[in-house]
């Protein structure tokens, strides 16, 4: 297995084409082309500063009154990696059907289609984070040094996300059903993360249950550096690097026991 | 030294039983299925021991019949799919062509697809830099290179696909039918290439249904059945071989079609008319041993035979046959007038044939005309377009029928001639 992964290395130069084709094929067509990948979570981060913010009443329940803006903030801190996560699962399930003819047709090491896959949606959470500035700078608000700490959290979210898109990719070859588990099941996910509310804000109790969620230190770690301004809190941050290592081995063994039968079945 | 080894290859695909489509992860994990329920419950062989071995700089052709195994054997052999048992030994870089344009974007342009496929194939960045110009003029497509690949046509996208795999210098090459799709200009471009590789003593395996091709340029010839050698040797002696059991085949089938058109046609009035004073029954067709068949090869006779019963004497009779290819067109036609037979008497039931000790017909399926009528053209008994029979011929010219001749050439002209033809 750690000889397939030092090969993968060999690879690094398909990989980026691949990453940057899908860069480029995303948009091509649309008005605003690569914007979109900001203007995607910008609209989310309305409609739930709408919904919770004035309609639910949730600024209020996450701690932050009757600072609005401050919520829509804190909204966008949260939102933008974890549409990086969320987007990276939801099209690990499709990658190795919509690439079918390919891996019918040509060697080549299939496991660079996840990997593509969580890149491709790593670029676009990268390219949002100057607008995040941006937003942190209108807003009037502040930014520390602590930001430098986002290499670390990106490493850590990349091996977690990669390790569940290999499993979701090459389960999904055997089992579809998942595809249609997996969009309800990331919708629970994204409530049972402290991103629309506050880690804070939550009763001693849940807290316990939200720390047992891997992404919840991981979404944590980017309002610390980037919102609170601290240093993350790196004894549950740890939490989810062993969450992230354990689920990249379990799911790049589990994708490179079933590799050939992906040329039969997708 | 040898390019390709096969040693003993397998390959079995899975058919799973009919509950594992109803199942769900969650059950499969519930019920610590989940592997177990990857495993087959019924497997299809497709390869059944399969062994041979390759020389560098030889081009082998692979035939068969649909399902017979050749796309799994190409599959094995580029390394997409793994064989079942046995091993595959393979020197150098391999390229096939098996799907072109498999790893295409649609949505971005020609020229960044030829990048991209040019990596996923092995190349480097630099590698495509210096054959850029190469891949794009023989794909001629330098109007179109900054296009999105979706707005190609099908030709073109060929024509790329082939241009970037042939390209990537591949010691051994691997092509699976996708001559079959190019355009009538570029598929002979294709075949010029694929000869300046055997010249420059490159590995080829070629599986094609165009049998022609597969001898004209292979040194050797496979032919799979139900996923084993059935034969291997001289291509010509191969193809022919091959050509003999599809006839077979063929003939048993046209056999059994020829009675259902018979039956059919008998209730088609436009296909057959006159005043029936003579009647003409039961056409057949043999060969010259007598054997009824509708199949047959161009070297061999052929006898029509009618029966024809004339309800009272008659002695103005005229029988005539004409045969038509499937385009319609008249090949031959005659009838006992034109042949300067004149007309006694007939009654009664008798029996009429026309023996063709070598008819000269090229490949296709032809229809057969009989007729009886008077001198002045009365129809007495008409049969149009009733009949079908099939001429396979392993020459390949063309037109409507074959002129025998011979070529001639004076001294200084040399021509190597393939002994068999």
């Amino acid at each position: 297995m750690i000889e397939r992964l030092k090969e993968l290395l060999r690879y690094r130069q398909l990989i980026l084409t691949l990453v940057s084709r899908e860069l480029k094929a995303r948009y091509r067509g649309t008005v605003l082309g690569f914007f979109w990948s900001f203007f995607n979570p910008l609209l989310l981060m309305i409609v739930y500063t709408i919904v919770f913010g004035f309609i639910v009443g949730g600024a209020r329940v996450s701690g932050f009154e009757n600072n609005k803006l401050m919520y829509s903030l804190f909204l966008f801190n949260g939102i933008l990696p974890w549409t990086w996560f969320s987007s990276s699962l939801l099209e690990s399930s499709n990658v190795l059907m919509v690439h079918g003819a390919m891996i019918k047709k040509i060697k080549f090491p299939i496991e660079v289609l996840p990997i593509m896959v969580v890149l491709t949606n790593m670029v676009h959470f990268i390219l949002s984070i100057p607008i995040l500035v941006l937003f942190f700078v209108i807003f009037g608000k502040g930014l520390t040094l602590w930001v430098l700490f986002l290499p670390v959290s990106l490493a850590v979210q990349f091996v977690f996300t990669l390790g569940l898109s290999f499993l979701i990719s090459s389960l999904t070859v055997h089992f579809r059903d998942i595809k249609d588990i997996l969009t309800n099941l990331i919708t629970l996910w994204f409530f049972a993360t402290p991103i629309i509310y506050s880690y804070k804000s939550v009763p001693r109790a849940l807290q316990v249950v939200l720390d047992f969620n891997p992404m919840t230190h991981l979404i944590e770690s980017y309002h610390f550096m980037f919102f609170y301004g601290s240093l993350p809190h790196w004894k549950r941050m740890s939490v989810t690097v062993v969450a992230g290592l354990f689920f990249f081995f379990l799911g790049y063994l589990i994708f490179d026991k079933l590799r050939d039968t992906f040329v039969e079945e997708v | 030294m040898h390019s390709v080894e096969v040693k003993n290859v397998f390959k079995f695909y899975k058919k799973y039983a009919e509950k594992h489509k109803f199942l769900t992860i969650k059950s499969a994990m519930v019920n610590k299925t989940l592997f177990s329920d990857l495993k087959a419950s019924e497997r299809f062989e497709a390869l059944k021991g399969i062994s041979f071995q390759l020389e560098t700089g030889k081009t082998l052709g692979i035939i068969g019949e649909n399902g017979s195994g050749k796309s799994t054997l190409l599959k094995i052999l580029a390394g997409i799919s793994k064989p079942t048992y046995g091993e595959i030994i393979t020197q150098g870089r391999i390229s096939a062509l098996i799907e072109l344009g498999a790893g295409f974007h649609p949505e971005i342009s020609g020229r960044e697809n030829i990048f991209i496929n040019g990596i996923i194939l092995g190349l480097s960045r630099k590698q495509i830099q210096d054959k850029y110009k190469e891949i794009v003029d023989f794909a001629e497509l330098e109007e179109f290179i900054d296009h999105p690949v979706k707005s190609y046509s099908s030709g073109m996208y060929m024509r790329l696909g082939f241009s970037i795999a042939i390209n990537v210098s591949p010691d051994i090459l691997l092509i699976d039918e996708v001559l079959a799709v190019g355009d009538a200009s570029f598929v002979p471009k294709c075949l010029d290439k694929i000869n300046e590789f055997r010249r420059n003593g490159k590995t080829i395996i070629f599986v094609s249904h165009d049998l022609a091709t597969v001898e004209r340029i292979c040194d050797e010839v496979i032919w799979l059945k139900n996923g084993k050698i059935e034969m291997r040797g001289y291509p010509k002696r191969v193809v022919d071989a091959y050509l003999e059991y599809v006839g077979h085949k063929d003939e048993k089938r046209s056999q059994v079609r020829h009675e259902e058109e018979e039956k059919t046609a008998a209730d088609n009035r436009e296909k057959r008319w006159g005043s029936k004073e003579i009647e003409i029954k039961n056409v057949r067709m043999f060969d010259a041993r007598g054997v009824e068949k509708y199949l047959f090869d161009a070297k061999e006779s052929l006898v029509f035979e009618f029966d024809v019963l004339a309800k009272q004497t008659e002695d103005d009779f005229v029988f005539g046959i004409g045969i038509y290819n499937s385009e319609g067109t008249l090949c031959y036609g005659s009838n006992t007038l034109l042949e300067e037979f004149a007309s006694r008497s007939i009654s009664g039931t008798g029996k009429v044939r026309v023996v063709i000790p070598s008819f000269q017909l090229i490949n296709g399926t032809y229809f057969l005309d009989v007729a009886v009528h008077k001198r002045d053209g009365y129809p007495f008994d008409y049969h149009h377009f009733q009949y079908t029979f099939k001429v396979i011929s392993p020459s390949r010219d063309v037109g409507i029928s074959r002129v025998p001749h011979r070529w001639e050439f004076s001294d200084n002209i040399r021509l190597d001639k393939n002994e068999d033809l």
